[in-house]
């Protein structure tokens, strides 16, 4: 299942956020957006995901989503957004209650998912009493128990210590290696965009328009070694230049405004 | 191979320089309740008042002391009197509030989740909602005669008003990313309300009702006071126009300790259900 981005303009009453933005996430791909801020990352997530309705323009899906998929594009957000009075398992079976599975069905994909995101020991804990890594793996195994075929990240590490970050971000990569689930994934990191990306969408800054769009021209299984590593960082520190004035024009803009 | 800095560089100067220690700055700002203070404090409270009045240095008819008010309780009980009136009161009380509460958490939900109800309920209620209710009880018994209705019918409309405000006040605090992450999980209408926005307006709801609870016992007293035979407010009134000063302040003990056990009631309540905070 393929989900494309139609020439999307979005506009906050008189703020144009997003002008005219098209690419296509394949399935199985994993693409990154990545701009200065305020150039309609988040937003342009949300009229993919269907949270919110563009200007003009419109997300579209071709292809079938994979049979046993219950909610094909799934959202994992920056800010968890766990329900603060139900337990892990509660949380991770939330999205599964208004599905057709039974009872032991149900028991079945929150074990599984859980057990993926090593929360096994942690089935019966509030949120409170979790860490904001853990808690972003409850999201994560919430995410899982519906096998989305494409995941829908919003920041997901932004709001996380960069120890944490580091054992997340593995942990993605293990979690796309298949490709089996696709991934669009919004961030202002741009080491982030390049360890997991297939490809990386840049915005301009606001209004966001399709700046570039550039391929990683290795797969995620080979960017481990030393020299994958180099070759991130240059292209890295490219997207960075290609970026950096407008990043700058945009903090500028913040701050006076 | 890490370059490890010299074990020396944690290590306090060799030098002979006088220590300081570095002045605490964080202390208070963080009251606590004393285990015995509040009980030693209510004891003293009561010791000098009933050695004011026993010493003659109060007359007891201006204040009863607390053995006169506490004998009177054990009369007024031993003769009956006291469940009667206290009857009456938590009839009206509890059907007035259950009403009261039942119509706001209605309104007060369908105003929190629908545009059309919200501009015409908050309209109403922003006008209606300071009328001080006790003052609508002539027209309500012209309305409903002179029987319970209108005494019931003010506690409601007292209970309703701050209820429905607490409850959609309650429903517009519910975290948006919570709703926004129910739908994208396609989760239905009515399976949010129920699962996300119920819990999530329940702080505000429980504290609404710490209020009404409040505002019920000051309605029941004042309509007792207005137009009843019996009642704990009624009660009061006959005590205070017969210069029964022990058995008017029997009348509000009685009353205190009510709204206590109504207090403890709504803690234990969020106790229970508020857990997860």
């Amino acid at each position: 299942m393929d989900l494309i981005a139609d020439h999307i303009t979005h506009r906050f009453g008189a703020l144009d956020v997003l002008h005219d933005v098209s690419f296509t996430v394949g399935a199985g791909e994993v693409v990154a957006i990545v701009g200065p801020s305020g150039c309609g990352k988040s937003t342009l997530l949300s009229i993919l995901g269907g949270l919110l309705q563009p200007s003009s323009g419109s997300a579209q899906l071709r292809g079938a989503p994979p049979p046993e998929s219950l909610n094909p594009l799934t959202f994992v957000f920056q800010d968890f957004a766990l329900l603060p009075w139900c337990t892990v398992e509660e949380n991770v079976e939330f999205p599964l209650l208004h599905t057709a599975l039974t009872l032991t069905a149900r028991q079945s994909v929150v074990a599984d998912a859980l057990r993926r995101t090593s929360l096994t020991d942690f089935r019966c804990t509030y949120p409170k009493q979790l860490s904001g890594g853990m808690r972003q793996r409850v999201g994560i195994a919430r995410a899982l128990a519906v096998r989305p075929a494409i995941l829908l990240m919003d920041e997901p590490l932004s709001a996380l210590d960069s120890q944490t970050r580091e054992l997340l971000m593995e942990d993605f990569i293990g979690l796309l290696a298949d490709g089996s689930m696709g991934a669009v994934y919004v961030t202002h990191n741009l080491e982030e965009a390049v360890r997991l990306a297939d490809r990386i969408v840049v915005l301009s800054r606001r209004p966001g328009r399709v700046r570039e769009v550039v391929t990683i021209p290795m797969t995620r299984g080979e960017r481990s070694g030393l020299q994958a590593r180099e070759k991130l960082l240059t292209l890295q520190n490219d997207l960075w230049s290609l970026i950096r004035e407008e990043a700058v024009d945009a903090e500028r803009e913040v701050q006076h405004a | 191979m890490l370059d490890r800095a010299d074990d020396s560089a944690g290590s306090p100067p060799t030098e002979e320089t006088e220590l300081r220690p570095v002045a605490f700055r964080g202390a208070g700002f963080a009251p606590k309740t004393g285990r015995y203070a509040s009980w030693i404090a209510l004891v003293l409270a009561l010791g000098g008042w009933q050695l004011a009045g026993s010493t003659g240095l109060v007359n007891s008819l201006f204040l009863p002391t607390p053995v006169a008010t506490v004998n009177a309780i054990y009369q007024l009980a031993l003769s009956g009197a006291l469940w009667q009136h206290l009857s009456w009161s938590i009839m009206r009380i509890g059907s007035g509030w259950v009403l009261g509460t039942l119509a706001g958490v209605i309104v007060g939900f369908a105003i929190g989740l629908s545009s059309l109800a919200r501009s015409v309920g908050i309209t109403f209620i922003s006008a209606l909602f300071p009328i001080p209710k006790i003052a609508l009880l002539p027209l309500l018994i012209l309305w409903l005669g002179i029987g319970e209705e209108p005494k019931i019918a003010t506690i409601a409309l007292g209970v309703f008003f701050s209820t429905a405000i607490s409850v959609y006040s309650g429903v517009d605090a519910v975290p948006r990313n919570l709703i926004r992450m129910a739908q994208s999980f396609n989760v239905p209408f009515h399976s949010i309300v129920r699962r996300v926005i119920w819990p999530g307006a329940l702080p505000s709801i429980l504290a609404g009702f710490r209020i009404t609870a409040s505002i019920a016992l000051l309605l029941v007293v004042s309509a007792e006071m207005i137009g009843a035979q019996f009642g704990i407010g009624a009660f009061v009134l006959q005590a205070g126009n017969l210069m029964q000063t022990d058995q008017l302040l029997a009348g509000v003990v009685i009353l205190s300790l009510f709204g206590l056990a109504v207090g403890r009631l709504i803690n234990w309540l969020e106790t229970r259900l508020l857990h997860w905070r």
